[in-house]
């Protein structure tokens, strides 16, 4: 069974579709990229694979029904994590993450330490993010992708700002959550090192007519 | 513990999560926070010099004047409430939990009364003593404040939420609110000139208390509403 199948689908502006619409199944365990030149529809189509969108056309299905009619299952499955992470700059690290397991409705404390060590910024739990540097409060972040227990990620450009050592971890971290059974799409510029993920082009809708 | 308990623990872990984060960021924005309050208090110690420092004139007109001055204060604090939480992506992320929205926003709306409508509250014997609002309108004064401010809170979100996408909000978002003011405002003003007068001011305050509680049932779903349009573009 497919966790996420797109019949036809192609997000719109103004009625417009923005590429040519796609039909992808992705299974339990995949690594998807999301790969198209910059305007031509990548993180519009996260956006509306989340929810936060809805002008598109054609299906979104999760484990074979509409996503709009199981959407608490869906939600309580995924991580999405934007170009904005989410992070109060006034707020502590540890503030911050405590808040995203939170809202999620979970009651146990994090192990804030354990996954800012993860991201490399070990003894930053208490700074709060306003004094961290640009990648820094990205990593802050990403720290989520070490507690959260979603199976299903969404990452846009989740290696922006970050280091080489960090996205080489990042990408570690994509590889054991992908071969512990979990989801992954991301919308990335650069080629992933990865032994096994598949790419969708997205293509520009007008490119393609002529 | 069974599944609806369960359910039921993690609805208010993440309306608490909500509330307190709304609470330490507004305490760690103290210059914020303080603006409306200085906005009300630099009214109240103008008033008498641009109109006239006679204690009859200001003392007939301090209970529609306090009531005129809290509500513009309110309207004040207002473009701020999901302007850094769209900023920043955290709406987002409220709107991506699988706890229902309507109710992490009330507890938004609840921490935002909570340091503004109240503050006011208790800020407003000071405002009477300035303006001479003869003794028998204090009670009621911070009464219909503290009952009418909370449907400023909640009124006014549902305005924040339908502008909060756009770039300069801020006129539209008055626009939109002003109307939707007048009956707090008509409703507590006369209150607080109906005691003044010796009057029974039962009939205002439970109007209020229907408004503050109407707008309680509705606003949260609206502001839920506002801000999924808000976010989808």
């Amino acid at each position: 069974m497919a966790l996420l199948q797109l019949n036809k689908f192609t997000c719109t502006r103004d009625d417009e579709p923005l590429f040519v619409p796609i039909d992808v199944s992705i299974k339990a365990g995949e690594v998807i990229q999301v790969a198209g030149p910059n305007g031509a529809g990548k993180t519009t189509m996260l956006r509306a694979l989340c929810g936060l969108f809805d002008s598109f056309d054609g299906e979104i299905l999760w484990r074979d029904q509409p996503v709009s009619r199981s959407r608490f299952a869906f939600l309580s499955q995924l991580l999405y994590l934007g170009h904005q992470p989410g992070i109060k700059k006034s707020l502590t690290a540890r503030e911050n993450l405590q808040w995203f397991a939170r809202i999620k409705g979970e009651t146990h404390t994090v192990n804030v330490e354990a996954a800012l060590a993860e991201v490399g910024l070990d003894g930053y739990a208490d700074i709060p993010c306003h004094q961290m540097s640009a990648g820094q409060h990205r990593r802050v972040g990403l720290a989520r992708l070490y507690f959260d227990a979603s199976p299903f990620w969404i990452l846009d450009e989740p290696f922006t700002a970050i280091d080489k050592a960090g996205v080489a971890r990042l990408e570690e971290r994509v590889k054991q959550h992908a071969y512990e059974g979990g989801t992954v799409i991301l919308t990335t510029h650069q080629a992933l090192s990865l032994e096994s993920y598949r790419a969708i082009e997205l293509e520009k809708y007008r490119g393609a007519l002529q | 513990m069974t599944a609806s308990e369960t359910e039921q623990v993690s609805v208010l872990t993440a309306i608490g999560a909500c509330f307190k984060r709304e609470l330490v960021v507004a305490f760690r924005h103290k210059g914020e926070l303080a603006n409306p309050l200085i906005f009300f208090l630099m009214v109240v110690v103008f008033l008498p010099l641009g109109i006239s420092s006679e204690k009859a004139v200001l003392a007939s007109l301090a209970p529609g004047m306090i009531w005129v001055i809290a509500l513009l204060a309110t309207l004040l604090s207002l473009d701020g409430l999901f302007r850094s939480d769209y900023d920043d992506g955290s709406l987002e992320q409220m709107l991506l939990s699988p706890q229902p929205l309507a109710w992490l926003v009330l507890a938004k709306i609840a921490a935002h009364w909570l340091v503004t409508g109240i503050p006011l509250t208790l800020l407003t014997p000071l405002m009477g003593v300035m303006l001479f609002l003869p003794a028998e309108g204090y009670l009621p004064m911070m009464l219909s404040l503290l009952i009418g401010t909370a449907s400023l809170s909640l009124i006014g979100s549902i305005g924040a939420a339908l502008t909060v996408g756009l770039r300069k909000g801020g006129l539209i978002l008055s626009l939109v609110v002003m109307p939707l003011y007048v009956p707090v405002l008509i409703f507590g003003a006369s209150a607080v000139n109906e005691a003044v007068g010796g009057f029974a001011i039962g009939g205002q305050i439970a109007v209020l208390a229907a408004m503050a509680l109407s707008a309680l049932v509705l606003a949260p779903f609206a502001v839920a509403g506002a801000l999924r349009i808000s976010v989808n573009s």
